[in-house]
């Protein structure tokens, strides 16, 4: 009975206010005529390669390798990319379309900070106004990034309702770009919101998996086994999966915040601990409670902390296609130690929920199997973090 | 017939929104009552969500202070079902589609009309959507409200000709919350709505004074007012019922002698 358009089997769809459908099918129409423009394409090539430094680099992890004593360990740096995360390259793709729309004005929220800084990267680049929502408890969390975000240009507002973090700052940003649409694009961050955010959020983001398949292949000669991913919204998850979804030989495993774990209320784990539901535009699994009030999550990661996932990994959850699986704190944190030590890298501690993942399968792994694990983010903005978390008081 | 078509004849309709369970559910009813005593012609009742992504401030700040008072869903049916024993107006619930959904939509539709609610306003679900909820809002004769935006332009004539109940068209881009100026072309958007349907209009967002109602219901067919009557409830919480009392007085009293 439901509308078809966006939708990944049951889930995605468009639940949103009236004033947003008009924005969304024009951005709908806009995306569609611009992503078989050739020009728009040469242009956003351009962009990743000379600005972004696309492509990223697939790394040979050979201590960690040998260490773990299983599997061929490869990392995706998407680390590497300029401004730290994979963030980039969805937020040129949308500038630069926003562009084409004529708008002249960019939203976003963000929840670590990588998407506001690249939102705000890019409108600096593209000579646009910005205006970031970020949940309070985030500024202070991530204080470094609201800084890189002002000498950017971004004007950053701290969100303050609810439980002040990523699900709020999101909730804030719809409700500004329902006062002011002519001249402003909602530059969603996550395959996630209303349709046709998780598609061209997913378009964008897919060039991690486009390359990881090229360079593996020149590497290697072959497909690896599995391709490892953290999971908040999911976009550099979905990334990373999308040109081995076909591919089904490959595993595609997803790490869910778990926070201090899954028997427990301090989680982000959507997949392993949420229902079915529609929020903020979309038709996915939410952590809620049992009358379907969004659940107050948590996670040492401001980038994974947020109670929904991307409809098309609910999707693809759905169809046993790719597994979700839950990492805690605890872990995420020892193997943000652990990449630092053994290969000299130290991950977004959104990033090293994946790591974490690795550790524990590659040693059963046979040593002809092929792990990838994408190093979405860097880890300069969480050093602070980690240290308190180990008991040091440092600030920044 | 809908009986919210009661609401609007004869006469220009004021509808007034209350968040239930701010600050507790017989505050709640009490209001309620004020405002049907003094006038009012169609009650929307609140059932507040986590994240109330249309609302401005002040009706954000009243689900949170619902929530954190603990009223559920279930806790709002018994309200209504003692409300319906004297209140006689047509009643309809506004909320998210979170809370339908996760409740169990036909579920949720079956004590809709159990205890009497007339229908049901949900901001996040457009006309693109509303097949979600629509066939069970039917199998229980409950109406799917559609609501307009200053945004719809083309969309206009579409979720008119479908329309049930009445038309919510909002009269401002944003969230809700009182405004100093309503500057949207609402004429021309109610003319749009006059030529592909018969059902009445209503239009919402940011009235606060009797001169906006007046003005609003001689444009269409009634004024809805939902953040000044929150902002009271803030403001005297216990106390409010009185307050709400008046203020819906004083309102309804701009509307009447309009043709």
């Amino acid at each position: 009975m439901t509308n078809n358009n966006g939708r990944f089997g049951i889930h995605g769809g468009q639940y949103i206010p009236e004033t947003l459908m008009n924005a969304v099918i024009e951005l709908e129409e806009a995306y569609n005529h611009y992503k078989q423009d050739p020009a728009f394409n040469e242009e956003l090539t351009a962009l990743f390669h000379d600005y972004a430094g696309r492509p990223s680099r697939l790394y040979f992890a050979e201590k960690m390798t040998k260490d773990l004593g299983g599997a061929k360990i490869y990392l995706k740096r998407e680390d590497l990319n300029h401004t730290g995360a994979h963030k980039i390259n969805n937020v040129l793709g949308q500038a630069l379309l926003a562009k084409k729309m004529g708008k002249t004005r960019l939203i976003a929220e963000t929840g670590a900070g990588q998407h506001g800084v690249a939102a705000a990267t890019a409108a600096a680049l593209m000579g646009m106004e910005c205006v970031v929502f970020m949940g309070e408890e985030d500024t202070i969390r991530q204080a470094l990034n609201v800084y890189r975000m002002r000498l950017l240009g971004a004007e950053v507002i701290p969100v303050k309702t609810g439980t002040a973090t990523l699900k709020d700052a999101v909730s804030e940003a719809m409700r500004e770009w329902t006062s002011r649409i002519a001249d402003t694009h909602y530059c969603l961050g996550s395959v996630m919101g209303p349709h046709p955010f998780p598609t061209i959020v997913r378009d964008f983001q897919a060039v991690i998996s486009k390359e990881i398949k090229a360079q593996l292949m020149e590497k290697e000669g072959r497909l690896p086994d599995a391709v490892i991913a953290c999971v908040g919204g999911g976009s550099n998850a979905i990334g990373s999966f999308y040109h081995f979804i076909n591919d089904e030989k490959v595993r595609l495993i997803g790490c869910e915040a778990a926070g201090r774990g899954i028997d427990t209320f301090e989680t982000a784990a959507t997949v392993n601990t949420g229902r079915l539901g529609i929020f903020h535009g979309m038709k996915s699994y939410f952590c809620q409670d049992a009358y379907g009030q969004i659940a107050p999550v948590y996670s040492i990661s401001a980038g994974l902390d947020y109670p929904g996932i991307g409809p098309e990994h609910a999707y693809l959850h759905d169809i046993g296609r790719a597994e979700y699986v839950p990492v805690t704190d605890d872990e995420a944190v020892e193997a943000f130690e652990y990449l630092a030590k053994t290969e000299g890298i130290i991950p977004a501690i959104e990033s090293a929920h994946a790591v974490a993942y690795a550790r524990k399968i590659a040693p059963v792994m046979g040593k002809e199997e092929i792990v990838v694990i994408t190093i979405s983010g860097r880890g300069d903005k969480d050093c602070a973090a980690i240290a308190r978390y180990r008991g040091e008081d440092i600030h920044e | 017939m809908s009986k919210i078509r009661e609401a609007f004849e004869n006469k220009k309709a004021f509808i007034a929104f209350v968040t239930c369970g701010d600050p507790d559910l017989s505050t709640t009813a009490a209001c309620v009552r004020a405002a049907v005593t003094n006038g009012a012609d169609l009650i929307e009742l609140g059932i507040p969500f986590s994240d109330p992504t249309a609302e401005g401030p002040v009706i954000q700040g009243a689900n949170l202070r619902a929530l954190t008072g603990g009223v559920t869903t279930d806790d709002i049916f018994e309200m209504v079902r003692s409300l319906r024993q004297d209140v006689k107006v047509p009643m309809v619930f506004m909320t998210y589609a979170n809370v339908i959904f996760s409740y169990g939509a036909d579920r949720f539709l079956a004590t809709c009309q159990e205890i009497g609610i007339d229908g049901i306003i949900l901001p996040d679900l457009p006309y693109e959507e509303k097949g979600e909820f629509l066939p069970v809002c039917h199998t229980y004769g409950v109406d799917l409200i559609s609501l307009i935006a200053p945004t719809s332009q083309n969309r206009i004539a579409m979720i008119a000709k479908e329309a049930e109940g009445f038309l919510y068209i909002v009269s401002s881009l944003g969230v809700t919350g009182t405004r100093s100026e309503i500057k949207t072309d609402l004429e021309a958007i109610v003319d749009v709505v006059r030529q592909n349907t018969e059902i009445p209009c209503a239009i919402g967002f940011g009235i606060s004074t009797p001169e906006q109602a007046k003005r609003m219901a001689e444009i269409s067919d009634g004024a809805i007012v939902g953040s000044a009557i929150v902002k009271m409830i803030e403001k005297y919480g216990k106390e409010a019922p009185v307050y709400v009392g008046e203020y819906v007085r004083e309102m309804k009293e701009a509307l009447k002698n309009i043709l």
